[in-house]
């Protein structure tokens, strides 16, 4: 629990010589254009070994310095403005999308006191009471970037995309928000470097495992990556609100998707995996000589790295969700979570401030976990039952491929003609007993007194 | 303020490079006019004609936008409660679930009539 502060100021912060935070700002600006050189180059290079291939290896010592040159590339390039384009949105879109994707680093603890030039200061630029709302702020501030390419490329596109992008980043944000509470809750306080401090002993990770996990999925789900990239799905939408765009403005995206990418790593870590805190073994030793000086930046940048890796992995790994699904999981299965997994992690708080007995706490919560049981087997799910009774009436009429005046594919349950009519007419296997070969067709009975002659008319 | 004013700073280097980058760009890059080029991409074919302004879009989009600024109310009330859950004791763990459940019964009703549901 911290002491009442006044609320403009934090200890150890907000009296830098200008100096050093021109120093903080240009260092902060290159460790995260470095990072994202360094990450796409990682990524390609991750996701070709899990698809056995090679990766880029052509450009630079083993292939590194393959993103420099796609950069350089695309700054020589040729600006193209649709003729549909709303102009000076289109100019500004990328600009606004990649300015909000630097601030966050501001407020980011990095390491503890160091000695920069003889001058002793903190390793992060600032810190306010509010920081992690600030950081939620601006997050959400870069979505604008993507609505407005979108709005304005004059194309459909693009609109859809953008459409989608601001959806997602809005209803994601929301369980991403709400993940916080728990952390809250256990630091007492909103400032990054407070909440580090009070992770001295244990990881908010570790106690709030739920929503350290409700948090993971929603960060990907925040950044527009896979398998949440909706907004850009090449499938349907072609590349989404980056559709119309080319050259810098088209990297500037870019850019901004992979730093908000190490922003979002950089939150999970400061407020769930200890900060800039060495992992226990190594905290131990030398009476924490690895939490002093500069090595914490060490220990910060490796686990911003495991997260980003996990990102690469899941692209790796999982195929892209569909729209209703992936909307579905975040409004219907992440949201009711987080609320109720806040209510219980508020409630055992208060049961353990107010000292009641561990037994009392868990009749208790055995009590309201029975409650939450029972009234969800009362909550019938009517979608499936409407569904299934579709279902059921394709299986009662006859399909017909030409109904609409065009051929169209078989609905679940509807049969293509001509596949099921032909073993009804042996008339050496009796009616409802099937040979177990049948199944393979999944042909029901009930489709089989389809006579040769019905599909005469088609 | 003095805890505010280094984001200026940041805010400054990162304007300067992104706003440099797009006109650096538009000078270094080549300039070939192509009529189709600057058309609408459609797949190849002729570009349909977009209304002014994007024209119209679904419904759902409002809603979503409209339920998610009652949660995002929610959490700004939710954070200074947390910050000072163990000041508040037993009174403010139960205003919070009372809010909890008032803003949840709203909620469970756009559920139920398929406001929450894409086709």
């Amino acid at each position: 629990m911290i002491a009442a502060q006044s609320y403009d100021e934090i200890a150890g912060f907000g009296n830098d010589p200008w100096w050093i935070i021109a120093i903080k700002c240009v260092a902060i600006f290159v460790l995260l254009v470095v990072l994202t050189l360094f990450n796409i180059v990682f990524e390609r290079k991750v996701v070709a070994k899990m698809q056995h291939r090679v990766g880029p290896n052509r450009n630079g010592p083993g292939g590194w310095l393959q993103s420099l040159a796609d950069g350089v590339k695309l700054m020589l390039k040729e600006d193209i403005i649709p003729k549909a384009a709303d102009k000076p949105v289109y100019l500004v879109a990328p600009v606004i999308a990649a300015i909000p994707a630097f601030l966050i680093f501001a407020v980011i603890p990095l390491g503890p006191e160091v000695s920069i030039f003889g001058h002793e200061t903190r390793l992060q630029l600032t810190d306010m009471p509010v920081a992690v709302l600030f950081t939620l702020a601006i997050a959400s501030m870069g979505v604008y970037g993507l609505l407005l390419a979108g709005w304005s490329s004059g194309s459909p596109y693009p609109l859809l995309g953008g459409l989608r992008a601001s959806a997602q980043v809005i209803s994601y944000e929301l369980v991403m928000a709400l993940s916080f509470v728990g952390v809250f809750l256990f630091a007492g306080t909103m400032s990054t470097s407070g909440i580090v401090a009070e992770q001295e002993r244990l990881w908010f990770g570790i106690i709030l495992l739920p929503s350290f996990v409700v948090y993971l999925i929603s960060m990907v789900g925040e950044t527009n990556r896979a398998p949440f990239d909706l907004p850009e799905a090449e499938g349907e939408l072609v590349a989404g609100w980056g559709t119309e765009y080319s050259s810098i403005k088209y990297a500037m995206f870019f850019l901004a998707e992979y730093i908000n990418m190490v922003n979002v790593s950089a939150i999970a870590t400061t407020l769930f995996l200890g900060g800039w805190r060495a992992p226990w073994p190594l905290s131990a030793i030398n009476d924490g000589m690895f939490n002093t000086g500069w090595w914490p930046l060490l220990w910060f940048l490796a686990k911003v790295m495991l997260l980003i890796f996990v990102y690469i992995w899941l692209r790796g790994t999982l195929p892209r969700m569909r729209y209703d699904q992936f909307m579905h999981l975040g409004w219907k299965v992440l949201l009711p979570i987080s609320l109720v997994w806040i209510v219980a992690v508020a409630g055992m708080r208060l049961a353990f401030n107010e000292g009641i007995e561990r037994s009392q706490i868990l009749t208790y919560g055995g009590i309201a976990v029975a409650v939450i049981l029972v009234a969800s087997l009362l909550i019938p799910e009517k979608r499936d039952d409407q569904e299934a009774a579709e279902q059921a009436e394709r299986e009662d009429e006859p399909f017909d491929a030409f109904a609409g005046g065009h051929p169209v594919p078989p609905l679940p349950g509807q049969l293509p003609q001509g596949s099921g009519p032909v073993r009804s007419e042996g008339a050496t296997v009796p009616a409802g007993v099937g040979t177990p070969g049948t199944g393979t067709h999944g042909t029901p009975s009930a489709t089989s007194d389809d006579s040769p002659e019905e599909n005469g008319h088609a | 303020m003095s805890l505010y004013a280094p984001v200026i700073g940041l805010i400054i280097i990162a304007a300067l490079f992104a706003v440099g980058s797009v006109v650096v760009s538009t000078v270094v890059g080549p300039k070939r006019y192509n009529r189709a080029r600057l058309d609408s991409y459609e797949c190849g074919v002729e570009p349909t004609p977009q209304p002014v302004g994007g024209g119209r879009f679904p419904i759902k989009y409002y809603l979503t936008a409209m339920t998610f600024i009652i949660f995002d109310i929610e959490i700004i009330f939710l954070y200074p409660w947390a910050v000072r859950f163990d000041q508040l004791g037993v009174f403010g763990f139960l205003a919070m679930v009372t809010f909890i459940v008032l803003i949840s019964v709203p909620f469970v009703y756009e559920w139920r009539r398929g406001g929450l549901d894409w086709d």
